[in-house]
């Protein structure tokens, strides 16, 4: 065993670096770049039970170290995703994948875990219960305790792999939250989602995005994330997957303090397409910089 | 797509806030005119999204226009390394343009017609250009286009230099057997009502990682959903649905 190998609620990853859903699509794009099996895993374009256009454009804003997006989970649907976009992520990708699934409903979230549950390569379903750009769905689920608590049982019931659930930022208290979702079986948490954000274009004096608000992501929220990552790690006792801001080994290394078992690298993608790569390449220096023998021994190790 | 470091030759304005910049590197995977690369700048969080306007050995000519916090730290640049992704986006298909094609840059949009006329040129066709801008001080690189060998019609709105009017205006008056355009979205509408031939014409978009990664500039046409970045940003005219 390596010394950057972590355990996934039972899978071993071969380091805990995971591109985060939505900034890495089914992995071929990348696949163009690198070989992609490098990562420890990463968690594809989030899936809804129907196709999705997704929102109108303009759906992204910049801000000082991030960027705003209300993209709105365009995706081709369960159906086609299973037929024609896991066929052509086997090609490129020879591990189990996280296979992230949004919903609108109860038993949506249900249906669409249940078909991916079925897919060989489909090794953990992360659960979204809080995507903040679609109406109706969504972050609702993940801002209400009972209703995060309802989707994960509906969600485990008719699946046999790892659920994850990825929760919201955007909430009062993320871990009573965590918790319910634990208490309904939750394998796993993984968080932080984007921060609700909004821009204004001075001269037309109208929002950026055509939807006004979106996800803020970038380097500027990992504090938040990290703060985060560390009330829900010590509240419960499933295994946490921390997101929000990474963009460096350092920055894994902090999040794995923090309490994370393994860490999503979102919006750092989308501006240096090598990133995950590079954390991976980087991580052993940055280890022995600090006296870290192996990553799976420092998890949850702040002081 | 490739990520590399380029080196800043020269940059030069061009008009006001036109500016040309010329880079040195490795052009291999800048394959059609009509693609772009994605320029990351130091302090800003996204890259910045710019047309080609030529490739010539290793260097890379841009043209970009000094509007927003990116690319006017991009005029103020004189040396040094710029991280650039190449070869985004499809470019223009050059195989359909028959033989007298016409190539139609508004602005900004410019600058891609750039290698178009060279490469059609090169190619034996008879190539007419027209170039629109607002006024007489924003017009750049009509002699450019004449050194190809184009015939060039240059209109301003305000009349103020060249044909008065709209590009459309001069084209309604041309016989052509394809079109070619770039500008902005109200102009290519004009362009799509007026040309009497088929066409592509390159969109513009606010882009998130311009790889086809993000979603962030899908649009909807007649045969499916297409992301400006991957499948664009030209498209033909067959295949365009107007939003509104």
């Amino acid at each position: 065993m390596g010394r950057l190998n972590v355990n996934l609620c039972g899978i071993e990853l071969s380091n805990p670096v995971i591109p985060a859903s939505g900034t890495f699509g089914y992995g071929y794009e990348y696949a163009e770049l690198y070989d992609i099996n490098c990562l420890g895993t990463f968690s594809f374009k989030g899936t809804t039970k129907d196709p999705r256009f997704g929102n109108p454009t303009p759906r992204i804003a910049e801000c000082s170290s991030g960027m705003i997006n209300a993209v709105g989970l365009q995706n081709p649907g369960v159906e086609k995703v299973v037929s024609e976009e896991l066929p052509k992520l086997k090609m490129c990708f020879n591990k189990p994948v996280m296979a992230n699934v949004s919903g609108f409903s109860v038993p949506d979230y249900a249906y669409t875990c249940e078909m991916l549950d079925k897919e060989e390569q489909v090794g953990w379903l992360e659960v979204n219960v809080s995507c903040p750009n679609v109406h109706g769905g969504g972050m609702s689920f993940g801002t209400d305790p009972k209703a995060a608590a309802e989707v994960t049982a509906a969600v485990k019931k008719v699946t046999t792999k790892p659920v994850i659930v990825k929760l919201s930022p955007n909430v009062t208290d993320i871990v009573s939250i965590a918790k319910a979702c634990e208490d309904a079986g939750a394998d796993g948490i993984s968080l932080i989602n984007t921060m609700l954000g909004m821009r204004i274009d001075l001269r037309t004096r109208k929002p950026i995005i055509a939807n006004k608000m979106g996800g803020f992501s970038g380097s500027a929220i990992f504090p938040v994330a990290v703060r985060m990552v560390y009330q829900v790690a010590n509240a419960v006792k499933v295994p946490v997957v921390g997101m929000g801001g990474v963009s460096s080994a350092e920055d894994v290394v902090e999040m794995m303090l923090a309490g994370a078992t393994a860490v999503e690298v979102g919006a750092a993608n989308l501006v240096n397409p090598f990133i995950c790569r590079d954390i991976i390449e980087d991580l052993p220096r940055v280890m022995d910089q600090y006296g870290i023998n192996t990553l799976s021994e420092i998890i949850g190790g702040v002081k | 797509m490739k990520q590399s470091y380029f080196e800043i030759i020269s940059n030069t304005a061009l008009t006001e806030n036109v500016f040309k910049m010329e880079l040195r590197g490795d052009v291999s995977h800048i394959t059609a005119p009509g693609q772009f690369v994605n320029i990351k700048l130091e302090g800003l969080y996204l890259r910045r999204p710019i047309s080609v306007c030529d490739v010539q050995g290793d260097t890379l000519t841009i043209i970009y226009k000094a509007v927003g916090k990116g690319t006017r730290l991009m005029s103020q640049m004189k040396e040094g390394k710029l991280d650039v992704l190449t070869g985004l986006g499809n470019g223009y298909d050059l195989t359909v343009a028959g033989e007298k094609p016409v190539l139609l840059g508004g602005g900004v949009g410019v600058p891609p017609m750039y290698m178009l006329a060279r490469k059609l040129i090169a190619e034996g066709k008879q190539v007419r250009v027209i170039l629109g801008f607002n006024t007489k001080n924003e017009v750049f690189y009509e002699n450019e286009f004449r050194a190809l060998g184009a015939d060039v019609t240059v209109t301003t709105v305000d009349g103020s230099y060249g044909m008065k009017g709209f590009v459309t205006d001069a084209m309604k008056e041309m016989d052509y057997t394809y079109f070619y355009t770039c500008g902005p979205e109200p102009m290519l509408k004009a362009v799509y009502k007026t040309s009497v031939t088929s066409g592509q014409m390159s969109f513009e978009k606010r882009m998130g990682c311009g790889f086809g990664a993000c979603m962030g500039c899908s649009c909807k046409t007649i045969t499916g959903y297409k992301r400006i970045c991957k499948e664009g940003p030209v498209m033909r005219k067959e295949e365009i649905l107007w939003e509104d």
